[in-house]
């Protein structure tokens, strides 16, 4: 199931950040490893409420730093 | 100048609102009317838009409630598939001098017309995100730059709808969304009827060009700011008010 989710994750990162799949990792930051700034950080989020159907609070948004981060929060939260 | 494109002009039913609707959708933008109040008046906007072979709808909704912006931009893009335009032209007020200003006026003032553009702005920033275009339109007011006895609510609410423009206009740049804000200075329409002759004439030596402006010389600006040819300007305050400021 997770590995479902990091997959889909992963693609959605590297179509939005234009980043190579190989550097998508779970303990990858988007701020300092994939290059994002605090609005793609946004607009990451946005799409995957899109493809995951599902509503990420902003507090919970603010929480978000690496790819885990992401995995974790839709594994707990589907 | 904007066929295709899809505007949402809050406060659209009357006075400058209305000049910018009808001006926006004889460019050849759909528009979405939206009314506090009064309903018959976003119908006749309605009506008279359709007259000029355009496509609209009039959406009920507060812009001091976020809830409400969230509506009103779902409307929009339900009904025509996408938002390009977002005129934040709502607006009232409760003057009274200082000292007799009641809390309730300063907060009612401050809602609609400073929190309702944060509002709609929010609201309309995902679909322009998204889209990777947008243009959004603040109305202000010279009284905004210079300061108005008997308005402090709406002077200050005015100011600060400057300030977030250029926030905004800073914070959106990357997405090719441009912010920018048209004050106004003394046009002819419901709310400037309320003022003496006294005051008028004492007005009419403020401005260099003598006279009121009128609601299309609002709308006309709205109308180039957003079309494509105004893609290169973002943040930028202007005035259309026959020279009194400079």
């Amino acid at each position: 199931m997770s590995t479902d989710i990091f997959a889909r994750v992963t693609n959605i990162i590297v179509e939005r950040l234009g980043v190579e799949e190989g550097q998508v990792k779970l303990e990858s930051s988007f701020k300092e490893d994939l290059g994002a700034d605090s609005l793609d950080v946004v607009e990451l989020v946005m799409e995957l409420e899109d493809e995951f159907d599902m509503e990420i609070s902003d507090e919970d948004a603010e929480k978000i730093n690496t790819v885990g981060d992401v995995v974790t929060y839709i594994t707990s939260n589907k | 100048m904007l066929s295709g494109k899809v505007a949402l002009v809050t406060g659209g039913s009357r006075g400058i609102g209305r000049a910018i609707c009808l001006e926006l959708a004889k460019q050849g933008a759909k528009i979405v009317v939206n009314y506090a109040g009064s309903q018959g008046a976003a119908e006749e906007t309605v009506n008279g838009i359709k007259a000029l072979g355009g496509d609209a709808i009039a959406v009920q909704g507060d812009v001091a409630s976020y809830e409400d912006a969230e509506k009103m931009v779902a409307a929009t893009v339900e009904a025509f598939g996408r938002i390009d335009i977002l005129v934040n032209n709502a607006g009232i007020t409760r003057d009274n001098l200082l000292m007799r200003m009641k809390e309730e006026d300063w907060d009612a003032v401050i809602n609609t017309n400073l929190k309702g553009v944060f509002n709609c702005t929010k609201a309309v920033s995902r679909p322009m995100m998204k889209q990777r275009s947008g243009r959004i339109i603040n109305i202000t007011s010279v009284v905004g730059q210079i300061g108005n006895p008997g308005q402090a609510n709406y002077v200050s609410a005015k100011a600060g709808v400057i300030g977030l423009t250029k926030s905004n206009a800073k914070e959106l740049a990357s997405r090719n969304i441009t912010v920018n804000a048209i004050a106004p200075g003394y046009i002819e329409t419901e709310m400037t009827d309320k003022l003496g002759d006294e005051i008028k004439t004492k007005l009419f030596e403020a401005i260099p060009l003598g006279r009121m402006g009128q609601p299309e010389d609002i709308a006309n600006l709205v109308a180039f700011l957003g079309s494509d040819k105004a893609a290169y300007i973002t943040g930028q305050i202007m005035n259309v008010d026959g020279g009194m400021v400079m």
